[in-house]
């Protein structure tokens, strides 16, 4: 009786003990107990994983310093980031997409001036300030536009020369829709409205009639926009929609690996995506991957570059341990200025950085971005960094969504309230 | 032996009641607290009152969600319910494989919300494409598969626990009946149905509750597509959270209220119900 008493009170001992060290969190992974502090990097872009966590590898194996890479879903970085920063590990490294994007997280932002990292920079317009301080720095500069299939194009009996405006792409997707099922492939990639691809249009696109506004207006950020490009961005969203390789009614339910598919298996000419795009789409062959820049009927569009800008800024936290802030520093400093980290980000990443380290590209669509600009064009900034919110995009997302299905100006209309009134209650609603 | 199990009882209800404490009260009362703050991660809150939930009722995508989670909740209770309950009689019946059938019925509740809904959503796509329109062209098509699917999912569940309570009924009972001349229906209604209200209580309760707090297949099917028209309470809840700078303290506001809401209804019902249970 007294042995069944002794086993049962180590029994309920045993379950205790599996409980309070299931509540305390194992902290995180095989941590080196000689290297002072450690990162984690909680990583914005899905499609250069791998090479994070190949280059937080090597990192390791050079210095000791523990490194985690995390990385956010499409779509879903501000979810992950909010609830790992609420974690006792929060990251140390993490980044947030311009002026909009601070805001929410400038408490959390650890003053970069004078690190190594600042002082690495070509040029101060990259570093990302809230007021005199240094919130974040940009890590990557990319553009987006058209990308183009040259030989699909030849095949269709055009060449990039023969676009120049709106007008003239035009002809050419119509043209390549007419003659179809005698080609064989599509004018556009699907425009896919699921999460995974939906930004394309509506953040990447809506840059546009954003981009010109301001330019028109002459300001930088507004708290109400007018939408006088709306209809630009209108007859685009046409002609993406009504020269794909799906119908306008199926947008809903296709995947940016839709598009991507329909791409490399030279489905269709067109896709509209940016430079981080080409380890995804380099099947096609590289002397076959050219890009243009999004002309949508403004006039003088003929010496418009492609979009250009950054919506990557990394931030260190700021609540971190300050041997965490130290070996986040060292290893982000690493990263940008050492000759692995550099061919990490240059080549396997193909990132174009703003760091005296930069290495010229092997990513054919950067340099083929980079020659408008050596022709003189202008390159479009990204303003959507300015948009209000998330909550908008996802309002004009919806009636783009909706619009496609039923091409009607009535749809436009909504289309119309969510970019211009929804601008209004999102920037008056921000927090 | 009875001495014994009271003696020890800390021990062997200590373990659950840590977990209960750090899963649900701490949690529920962070919550609460957080409702009435403005923060940007949970640990690192400001207390600033009740704006929180001024805002959250002036939300007007809420307050849809309200209605449209209402009406989902009634009509999927109704549905899963009556069939369950037909499935239940069907399959008490003396028939070959009625085990197997049982098994096949109960299977779906085994996935999980979101891959159902994955699923579920490549069915509907694939015939809406047909006629030219998709799940997140309009939100009645999102909620009625939403309706299919649970039904689909939770039928089973309930059916097992109507074959329970059928499986209890005394079978003297239903011969007296029979040889008072009560008819088919007449059993049904005045028999088996009053002798099943305790099970009926719980599936209605389990049913309703789980209605309200759909979530996973409501993320999965529909994601709130089109325009947050087919968002139910617990996914505009999430993304009142998660997708917008600055409003965490009112998806929080809108978590308690949510709480409120469905405890007061889970209540209601249960009285309702049992009132009706009989004394076996």
């Amino acid at each position: 009786m007294k042995m069944r008493k002794v086993v049962s009170v180590l029994l309920a001992a045993a379950m205790v003990a599996g409980l309070a060290a299931g509540c305390s969190t194992p902290s995180g992974s095989g941590a080196d107990k000689d290297a002072k502090g450690k990162v984690y990097y909680l990583n914005f872009k899905p499609e250069a994983d791998g090479e994070w966590q190949d280059l937080a590898k090597e990192y390791t194996e050079e210095t000791g310093v523990p490194v985690t890479v995390l990385t956010a879903a499409s779509g879903e970085y501000e979810k992950t980031l909010k609830s790992e920063m609420a974690k006792s590990d929060a990251p140390t490294l993490f980044q947030v997409n311009g002026p909009v994007g601070l805001a929410s997280w400038k408490d959390y932002c650890y003053d970069l001036k004078g690190s190594d990292i600042a002082k690495a920079l070509t040029d101060e317009g990259f570093a990302l300030m809230d007021g005199d301080k240094m919130a974040g720095i940009a890590y990557v500069i990319e553009n987006y536009g058209i990308i183009y299939n040259k030989e699909l194009l030849k095949k269709a009996g055009y060449s990039a020369e023969d676009i120049t405006n709106f007008d003239s792409f035009k002809s050419v997707v119509e043209d390549i829709t007419k003659r179809k099922d005698e080609l064989g492939f599509s004018a556009f990639t699907c425009a896919g409205m699921d999460g995974s691809s939906d930004w394309r249009f509506k953040t990447h696109l809506a840059n546009l009639p954003i981009y010109y506004e301001y330019k028109d207006e002459g300001i930088n950020t507004t708290d109400a926009i007018k939408g006088t490009y709306l209809d630009n961005y209108r007859q685009m969203w046409d002609l993406y929609i009504n020269n794909a390789t799906c119908e306008p009614t199926a947008l809903s339910t296709k995947t940016a690996d839709d598009a991507t598919a329909d791409f490399v298996t030279e489905e269709a000419v067109f896709y509209q995506n940016g430079t981080w795009e080409f380890n995804n789409i380099a099947d096609v062959g590289e002397e076959n991957l050219g890009i243009l820049p999004i002309y949508v009927g403004v006039a003088g569009e003929e010496e418009q570059g492609v979009c250009t800008g950054t919506e990557n800024y990394w931030c260190v936290n700021s609540k971190a341990s300050e041997d965490d802030i130290q070996a986040t520093l060292d290893f982000m400093n690493w990263c940008v200025t050492s000759d692995k980290g550099a061919e990490a980000m240059c080549n396997k990443m193909g990132f174009v950085i703003p760091f005296d380290a930069n290495i010229e590209s092997e990513n054919v669509l950067v340099n083929e971005a980079n020659k408008y600009m050596e022709d003189g064009k202008t390159p479009v900034t990204w303003n959507f960094s300015t948009i209000p919110s998330e909550e908008w995009k996802n309002g004009v997302g919806s009636a783009l969504t909706a619009y496609a299905a039923d091409q009607t100006d009535e749809n436009w209309a909504k289309v119309v309230t969510a970019f211009v009134d929804g601008w209004a209650t999102e920037a008056a609603a921000a927090k | 032996m009875e001495k014994a199990i009271k003696r020890y009882m800390p021990i062997f209800v200590l373990p659950t009641f840590c977990a209960f404490i750090l899963g649900f009260i701490v949690p529920f009362i962070m919550g609460i607290w957080l409702s009435f703050c403005k923060f940007t991660t949970v640990t690192d809150a400001k207390f600033i009152g009740i704006s929180n939930y001024a805002d959250a009722l002036a939300d007007t995508v809420f307050r849809h969600s309200f209605w449209y989670t209402v009406l989902f909740a009634v009509i999927s209770l109704a549905v899963i319910n009556v069939i369950a309950f037909s499935l239940a009689m069907a399959l008490t019946k003396e028939m070959r494989g009625t085990n197997i059938f049982r098994t096949i019925f109960f299977m779906p509740n085994l996935i999980g919300g979101i891959v159902l809904g994955y699923i579920w959503q490549l069915i509907f796509n694939g015939i809406l494409q047909r006629y030219e329109t998709a799940l997140g062209l309009n939100e009645w098509y999102g909620f009625w598969g939403l309706i299919i699917l649970v039904s689909w999912q939770q039928i089973g569940y309930m059916m097992i626990i109507y074959i329970a309570g059928l499986q209890s009924i005394p079978g003297d009972v239903m011969e007296a009946a029979q040889i008072d001349g009560a008819g088919r229906w007449q059993r049904l209604w005045k028999v088996t149905i009053p002798m099943m209200m305790p099970s009926i209580t719980i599936c209605m309760f389990l049913s309703i509750t789980n209605g309200f707090k759909l979530f996973d297949q409501n993320l999965s099917l529909t994601a709130g597509e089109p325009s947050k028209m087919s968002e139910m309470m617990a996914l505009n809840i999430f993304n009142t959270f998660y997708g917008r700078t600055g409003w965490e303290g009112v998806g929080q506001a809108k978590a308690v209220l949510f709480f409120i809401l469905v405890v007061l209804i889970g209540m209601l019902q249960l009285r309702s119900t049992r009132s009706k249970e009989v004394q076996q």
